[in-house]
């Protein structure tokens, strides 16, 4: 968007598409309705105008047709548009199985991005042309939102929580990222662009600003400074579960209940060991709290370490998709 | 039911609520209806004009896209006590604690409230609430929003959060109090033969409101009750890091706030359907329409607090329901909207101001109510929420609704209120600038939101600033026009021709009694025979 007046946001996603077209539709029930008020009005207005000041009306009792007809007709156009913008909704809410993904931890006023690959970046995030990109996001401190106007996204960005939103960009160039909900003294300055680069671009830049560590390494080596490994043993051995082919798949726990062991159950069992303990193993945790001792970025490094641990045969398939 | 009227020369001959007392002890102390709406009429006034002083700086500051004047920390305070004031300590209190406390007896023929001194003692809870609030301000404010989120109002705020918020918890009792009066006159003290169905639409849209105002504003309560508690004491309801829920917050705030928006807009409803008959000298078309659309919203409102909420990682489920019902809310307001076109059908149709505020508030509403669709709208709410779409939207409903209402109102009962008209001429002049001046401030905010502009940013890219002056143009032309009434109102009073006991030849019983009116509102307690709005036919 260069200055002067633009009317229109930039239109980059495949979500935006769809998106603008349930715009249009909106724009032009409200243009049709508006007109139609403020005609019968100017209408009534001229036509009826008070001639002396003794004029008396011409009194009109109510009608039961015109109150079913203008009760029912917005009743099926607001139904319409229910069905459409819901399951337009729905659609943008679920990420394509082969998303790539990047993580986000925003804080008092920045936004800090790591990829699996290893890459960091803080109030710039590159992305592929074409390639589905999921965001599993998260705050440090009170809520913030994740916008990409040209793409039509926006997300809460949640302390304790992890929050998604996925797209796909059409259009390579340089958009807008905003913070969409007021998180204090700096918040319109926690702002930034997000670069959608053809793919071979985005190979180049990722080999570029490679930190020679995947998020998964990282997360390895915190695994063993942390003193994770002298429990979770991969041979069963030791005091803890163990953590191999664990991600994504159903645990038990102590309480007979089953739990995926996914992003949050993760995050959960790092800062609260004992909030969910697996069956087979004592109550509380014998495990200490991480709370505090951890980042939400390191967090993030232990779960995509946890992750590689269960899904090794799905690195290499990623890899080449890449390609 | 006509009133023999002769014409009066001076106000002074004849002992009203007015000039029955000049004591400040028989103003401070008084519990009659008509003085404690004046009491509010005044205290509202200055609150609407340190809220709107809020107002004028942050468009000004928004001329240019570094920010002109202020410090983003200070921009931040500016919109917090902009919202505070208006919707608070202005909106909320607008037209039920004035034009309801005044017509409420009067329009049921009753000599007073229910509770008489439980109506002076709920403005007392509200200027106790004001001066806190004011007093958190002019402290060094508070900087949260209005809508104080957690975690970043009860851990991350270093400002009067508290004050503030005790302030808005005082305030609401005041509100509790007044929907509490309203709700047992209504049932007991109307009139012999003021049926339900007889009774002006003001009246139902007040009775609804009042249901709001007593289920919904003890939730707000509890809610600062509970940010207080984990502000002050660190007990973990709303911060994850003290092991509290991170939404919490906002569905108990929302559980009010929303509901509270048709605190705002039933009102002014009512009052344009008064205002609609009046100046089109009609019967209003579907009288029980009106009325139980009144009711609908007011029920309705309750389920849709979610729709604040679709992108916070609510479950899409709920999202659905909350969407679903959110739409429904528009068929009772579509309902509104053309039973008031079409009351205007044959009718004797007046330019007067009040009139002129009507239908100013019915094409502003419209486009307020169809602005919400796109809100409703899952797919399209992702995008324009948390933008000035939403700060545009809920401007139209409520300065294009609810204030329009409140200034039409306050134009048609004047004569009633005080017993004197102002200048005709300036009056309808300043309908129309502000109908103008609004549009010119609002409008392109739905722009500027549709482009991805998020609200409250102290700055903000430079593509954004031709819309920002643009708006900040018509916030300019909008102040004048809100500066001109204050001036001949207060002008009026002193110097405007004396009114006579019903100026617009109007029905409804608060026009068969001499204006301004007896302390005791009416000699006699009328005995009403007839059906709202019983204009008489064109012969």
């Amino acid at each position: 968007m260069g200055p002067g007046l633009p009317l229109h946001p930039d239109q980059a996603s495949t979500i935006a598409v769809g998106v603008d077209h349930l715009h249009y539709f909106l724009t032009a029930i409200t243009l049709f309705f508006t007109a139609l008020i403020f005609l019968a009005i100017f209408y009534f207005m001229v036509r009826y105008r008070r001639r002396s000041q003794d004029e008396q009306a011409t009194q009109v009792e109510g009608s039961l047709p015109l109150e079913i007809a203008w009760s029912g007709f917005p009743l099926v156009l607001v139904a319409v548009l229910f069905i459409w913008a819901s399951s337009l909704y729905f659609r943008n809410s679920r990420p394509p199985a082969a998303s790539m993904e990047i993580f986000v931890v925003g804080k008092q006023w920045m936004w800090k991005l790591q990829h699996p690959e290893g890459n960091q970046e803080i109030n710039e995030l590159h992305v592929p042309l074409g390639q589905p990109v999921k965001l599993t996001m998260t705050s440090e401190d009170v809520i913030h939102d994740f916008y990409i106007p040209a793409f039509r996204v926006k997300k809460d960005v949640l302390p304790g929580r992890y929050s998604m939103i996925w797209f796909q960009a059409t259009k390579t160039g340089k958009f807008h990222l905003f913070c969409a909900q007021y998180c204090g003294a700096e918040h319109a300055a926690m702002i930034g662009w997000v670069y959608v680069m053809t793919p071979a671009d985005y190979e180049q830049w990722l080999s570029g600003s490679a930190k020679g560590e995947s998020m998964a390494e990282a997360g390895a080596r915190l695994f063993n400074q942390l003193g994770c490994i002298t429990c979770h043993i991969a041979d069963g051995t030791g005091r803890g579960p163990v953590l191999q082919g664990v991600y994504g798949k159903p645990v038990k726990l102590a309480g007979g209940q089953m739990v995926i062991a996914d992003d949050a159950y993760i995050r959960e069992s790092i800062l609260q060991p004992s909030a969910k303990i697996v069956a087979g193993y004592p109550s509380p945790s014998i495990m200490p709290t991480f709370q505090g001792q951890v980042s939400e970025e390191q967090i993030l490094q232990l779960i995509a370490y946890v992750k590689s641990l269960g899904s090794e045969e799905r690195q290499p398939e990623r890899k080449a998709a890449e390609k | 039911m006509s009133t023999v009227a002769l014409p009066e020369t001076s106000l002074q001959s004849r002992v009203n609520y007015l000039n029955a007392d000049y004591g400040i002890k028989s103003w401070l102390l008084t519990t009659d209806h008509k003085r404690i709406a004046l009491l509010y009429l005044a205290s509202i006034t200055v609150m609407f004009v340190v809220g709107g002083a809020f107002a004028v700086v942050m468009r000004l500051h928004l001329i240019v896209p570094q920010g002109a004047l202020v410090q983003p920390e200070t921009y931040n305070k500016l919109f917090t006590m902009h919202g505070i004031m208006m919707i608070f300590f202005f909106l909320i209190p607008s037209i039920p604690a004035t034009l309801g406390n005044f017509l409420v007896p009067m329009m049921i023929g009753a000599r007073d409230l229910a509770f008489p001194r439980v109506n002076l003692l709920s403005w007392y809870l509200y200027i106790i609430g004001a001066i806190l609030a004011l007093s958190a301000i002019f402290s060094g404010g508070v900087d949260t929003g209005w809508t104080f989120y957690t975690p970043y109002s009860s851990t991350y705020a270093h400002t009067h959060v508290i004050a503030a918020a005790l302030g808005i918890f005082i305030a609401g009792f005041s509100s509790i109090l007044t929907g509490l009066n309203f709700v047992v006159t209504i049932h007991k003290m109307r009139a012999p033969g003021l049926t339900w169905f007889r009774l002006p639409l003001f009246i139902w849209a007040h009775y609804a409101t009042s249901i709001i105002q007593l289920l919904g504003t003890p939730v707000l309560a509890i809610t600062i009750v509970l940010l207080a508690l984990e502000r002050l004491l660190h007990v973990g309801i709303f911060n994850p890091a003290l092991g509290g829920d991170p939404l919490l917050f906002q569905h108990l705030f929302w559980f009010y706030s929303h509901p509270a928006v048709y605190i705002m807009i039933l009102p002014s409803m009512g009052v344009i359907s008064e205002l609609v008959t009046a100046g089109a000298r009609k019967r209003i078309f579907g009288y029980g329409f009106v009325a139980f659309s009144s009711v609908a919203i007011a029920v309705i409102s309750f389920l849709v607090w979610g729709h604040h909420m679709f992108v916070t990682g609510m479950s899409v489920y709920a999202g659905l329901v909350f969407s679903v019902l959110s739409f429904l809310v528009a068929i009772p307001s579509a309902i509104k909207v053309f039973n008031w076109t079409a009351t205007l059908y044959k009718g004797s149709i007046s330019y007067d101001a009040p009139m002129l505020y009507a239908l100013g508030f019915i094409g502003l509403f419209t486009m307020g109510g169809l602005t919400g669709l796109f809100l409703s709208s899952l797919a399209e709410d992702v995008h324009v929420t948390g933008t000035y779409f939403i700060v545009a939207h809920f401007h139209y409903i409520m300065v294009g609704g609810a204030l329009m209402g409140y200034l039409g109102g306050l134009h048609f009962w004047w004569p009633k209120i005080t017993g004197r008209l102002y200048p005709d001429k300036w009056a309808r002049l300043a309908a129309a600038i502000i109908f103008i001046g609004f549009n010119l401030t609002f409008f392109p905010q739905f722009m500027l939101g549709y482009l991805g502009m998020p609200r409250r940013y102290a700055f903000y890219p430079p593509e954004f600033q031709v819309l920002n002056v643009m708006s900040s143009a018509g916030a300019s032309i909008l102040g004048v026009g809100y500066l001109i009434p204050l001036v001949y109102m207060i002008w009026s009073m002193r110097y405007g021709p004396i009114a006579g006991p019903n100026p617009w030849r109007a029905k409804g019983l608060e026009w068969q009694t001499p204006s301004p009116p007896p302390t005791e509102n009416f000699e006699e307690i009328p005995v009403v025979t007839e059906e709202a709005y019983d204009y008489p036919s064109r012969a």
